[in-house]
């Protein structure tokens, strides 16, 4: 299978070479993604250096309940994602395919629970708005959520139609199950999982341990 | 280009066909076939046509604003129409012009070439980059038509998010997706370089360009998405009213700045850096000499790449940063210069007995060199505190960067263009009327620029829109001199057209050139070489000693001459 025709592609001289460039260049990405995320977890720090209480206050009105199931739930998909992976590097179809599927579906059951929070989150005014609750910067904290869980919500939506879009593909033996394609969905799922442990431990967790 | 041999036929070995067809042949003519094309080469052509569009839209704005400022109290302009006009320049000269201008056309054309690779490593995610620049495009273009914007290409909140009544939105989301295409083609270039040399082609043979490309893309790949982060936290403030710089809530505008700058700063290495790598190439070309201290120039591009990332600072002396910090940014930016200034003697050192001759390549390479010196040593008045603080937002600054972006990188991007036209294109131009607008451009950029130094120093703010009378004559004087800019751009665009239908065919190596891409037909094959070439030497051996000959190619190129 190493120099299989319908995973080698133009200008790629053989698979190795293929795989180890496609997984240098999602490393790449992924060095960019991280600085996109370090924007705004900069602006998270300096407003948490300068207003502690507020954003203590801010995280307690957050809902831990949803924020932990959805820490589980990508937790989860990962393992399976890593699944996928292992069935990709020995060629089996079935694998590669229920894996990525039920990785996707792992997504959409986190982005559904997230739609119940926002839900939850804008019947109590948690938008900044004429009606926000708090005292003033802790809608610097609540600018922050919305953003940060906004922008993770759709990277995660990238994650699931990039998973769903493989999965059928090589189910339906439009694409060889060794494809290097998988090895960078998985790093891409990877790191939109590590972006949510991240941020659960700055909305959620502030103030909430002892007092 | 009728002689072209139609390519090999499947059986038969690459080496007997005679010539294999260009890529302007293979695939055909057809629209189509250049919309859907993953030729890195033809992908090239569609940048430059998108971008030499966005640099007349951008040049007729600024046009208007120079007219107007003929006169002390204005001609034709409202206040409000005058701040949307160079509004306009910024956003579209930097994002859409400047940034994607020799990277992605001589860079995705080139790169791949000079380090004897068939294509990028990701030839579809290259084309997609490009219509990602499209989308952007039409969101700027949206911007432009629906009235336009008024903050500066800064985007400063509060003035961007809380007050401005311009189309703020559309165009940050325009630079919001550019910054992805930015980003799409820089992943692309260090994957390329990284995993797609030839065999021989090390690290420490690579030519300068190629080395230029890389680290502004790894430049490129850091910075843009703060810049996408900055962009959307002001969409969001505007659309969504999420207060992340409202001071009213315990905001900080200067904040934004300090986002903004950092990938700002870096922008204007993004867009200095590849002009550095031509003028490298073209240097040692027209002097016949191997390029003086290879290996510094590149820490030199690896240099200013790292420092470039801790300057940003040195933007907001007067924002009421500490003095602690304004000292460290001061340093910061003093050593950022060493490298360029390590730059500029070396291409000095590399005419010394060289044997030089003045193509038009090297007439604007050496054009660059006097107007990037000026603009580097301005910098350093900059970077001196108590000087910055005296200038800061005074026309001294516009001349500054207008002597690295125009008078450096669209320099470079001119030279560019002619050393490589007869291998993009597979025609020779007109030297001498190509010689002329050269020198024509120099003249025109420098009585443009020279007086807003003098102006600026002596103190006329920057965007402003009526100015006492003691400064009409450097305005006038300023006025003028872009006229005589926008004949020099103009004429190329007369001569090198021309030379599409009219010009003699170019041999393959009209330079005598050591590099890759010269060493392949011109224009070259669909996949550059029949087959890759193997490199067994430095880059710019013009002078080999013992070697006989003139020069010697850094490989040999099957089927090439």
């Amino acid at each position: 299978m190493s120099d299989d025709p319908s995973v080698v592609q133009f200008p790629w001289p053989t698979v190795a070479r293929q795989r180890e460039g496609v997984a240098f260049g999602m490393w790449t990405f992924l060095g960019s993604e991280i600085l996109f995320f370090g924007g705004l977890l900069l602006t998270y720090a300096v407003y948490r250096t300068l207003y502690p209480q507020a954003f203590n206050s801010g995280s307690a009105a957050t809902d831990i309940f949803y924020g932990t199931i959805n820490t589980a739930l990508l937790l989860t998909s990962s393992f399976i994602m890593t699944m996928a992976l292992r069935g990709s590097e020995s060629g089996s179809r079935g694998v590669v395919a229920a894996c990525m599927l039920t990785t996707a579906a792992f997504g959409l059951a986190f982005l559904a629970v997230k739609g119940l929070e926002y839900a939850e989150d804008i019947d109590k005014h948690l938008v900044p708005g004429p009606h926000f609750p708090l005292h003033p910067p802790a809608r610097l904290f609540f600018a922050f959520y919305w953003v940060a869980t906004g922008v993770h919500a759709i990277h995660l939506l990238v994650g699931i139609l990039v998973a769903v879009f493989l999965g059928i593909r090589v189910a339906l033996r439009q694409m060889a199950p060794e494809s290097t394609a998988i090895e960078a969905a998985s790093l891409y799922w990877h790191f939109v999982d590590s972006v949510w442990i991240v941020l659960y431990a700055l909305i959620y967790l502030p103030g909430r341990s002892g007092a | 280009m009728s002689e072209t041999v139609s390519a090999a036929e499947p059986g038969k070995a690459p080496e007997e066909s005679e010539q294999c067809e260009s890529y302007l042949e293979a695939g055909g003519h057809t629209l189509m076939s250049w919309l859907t094309t993953t030729d890195h080469k033809r992908i090239g052509i569609l940048y430059a046509i998108a971008i030499t569009f966005f640099f007349f839209i951008a040049g007729i704005a600024i046009g208007l604003v120079r007219l107007e400022l003929m006169s002390p109290r204005g001609l034709f302009l409202s206040d409000d129409e005058y701040n949307r006009l160079f509004s306009l320049h910024g956003i579209v000269m930097v994002w859409f012009f400047l940034v994607p201008s020799i990277p992605a056309t001589f860079g995705n054309f080139f790169l791949p070439l000079m380090i004897g690779a068939k294509d990028v490593a990701f030839p579809r995610l290259n084309l997609l980059s490009w219509y990602v620049y499209l989308l952007a495009a039409g969101f700027a273009c949206y911007a432009i038509v629906a009235g336009g914007v008024d903050t500066g290409w800064t985007f400063y909140t509060p003035f961007s998010s809380l007050y401005s009544n311009g189309n703020v939105l559309a165009a940050a989301a325009g630079v919001f997706v550019a910054g992805f295409s930015s980003i799409a083609t820089g992943v692309n270039f260090i994957t390329t370089t990284h995993m797609l040399r030839a065999p021989g082609m090390t690290w420490f043979r690579l030519p300068l360009f190629v080395w230029a490309i890389y680290a502004t893309s790894v430049v490129i790949v850091l910075a843009t998405p703060i810049l996408a982060m900055s962009l959307l936290l002001i969409i969001a403030e505007r659309l969504f009213g999420l207060p992340v710089f409202n001071p009213n809530d315990g905001g900080d505008p200067i904040l934004f700045q300090h986002l903004f700058w950092f990938y700002s700063h870096p922008a204007v290495y993004i867009m200095i850096l590849p002009a550095m790598g031509v003028i490298s190439e073209v240097f040692t070309c027209f002097a016949r000499r191997h390029i003086f201290g290879y290996a510094m120039m590149i820490y030199a591009i690896l240099g200013i790449a790292v420092i470039g990332f801790f300057v940003w600072g040195h933007h907001m002396f007067v924002s009421g940063e500490s003095q602690f910090a304004n000292l460290m940014f001061s340093l910061l930016s003093f050593l950022v210069a060493v490298p360029s200034a390590i730059k500029v003697f070396n291409w000095t050192a590399t005419l010394y007995r060289g044997s030089i001759s003045f193509e038009a390549p090297m007439v604007y390479a050496m054009g660059f060199v006097g107007l990037f010196t000026m603009g580097g040593l301005t910098g350093l008045f900059l970077a001196s505190i108590p000087i910055d603080v005296h200038v800061t937002d005074t026309y001294f600054v516009v001349a500054h960067f207008h002597y690295i972006m125009v008078g450096g990188s669209v320099s470079a991007f001119f030279a560019a263009l002619h050393f490589w036209w007869p291998k993009i294109t597979g025609k020779l131009y007109s030297e001498a009327w190509a010689r002329f607008a050269a020198v024509i451009m120099f003249l025109g950029f420098n009585s443009t620029f020279l007086p807003q130094y003098i102006m600026g120093y002596t103190g006329m703010p920057r965007r402003y829109h009526v100015y006492p009378p003691e400064f009409q004559a450097y305005h006038v004087l300023s006025s003028m001199g872009a006229l005589v800019l926008l004949t020099a751009y103009m004429l190329p665009l007369v001569y090198l057209t021309w030379s599409l239908f009219h010009g003699k065919k170019a041999p393959a190596n009209p330079w005598r050139a050591t590099g890759l891409e010269w060493q392949t037909p011109s224009p070259p094959p669909e996949y550059n070489f029949e087959e890759i070439p193997r490199v067994d030497t430095l880059p710019y051996e013009y002078h080999p000693e013992n070697q006989g000959g003139p020069f010697r190619p850094q490989g040999k190129v099957i089927g090439g001459k």
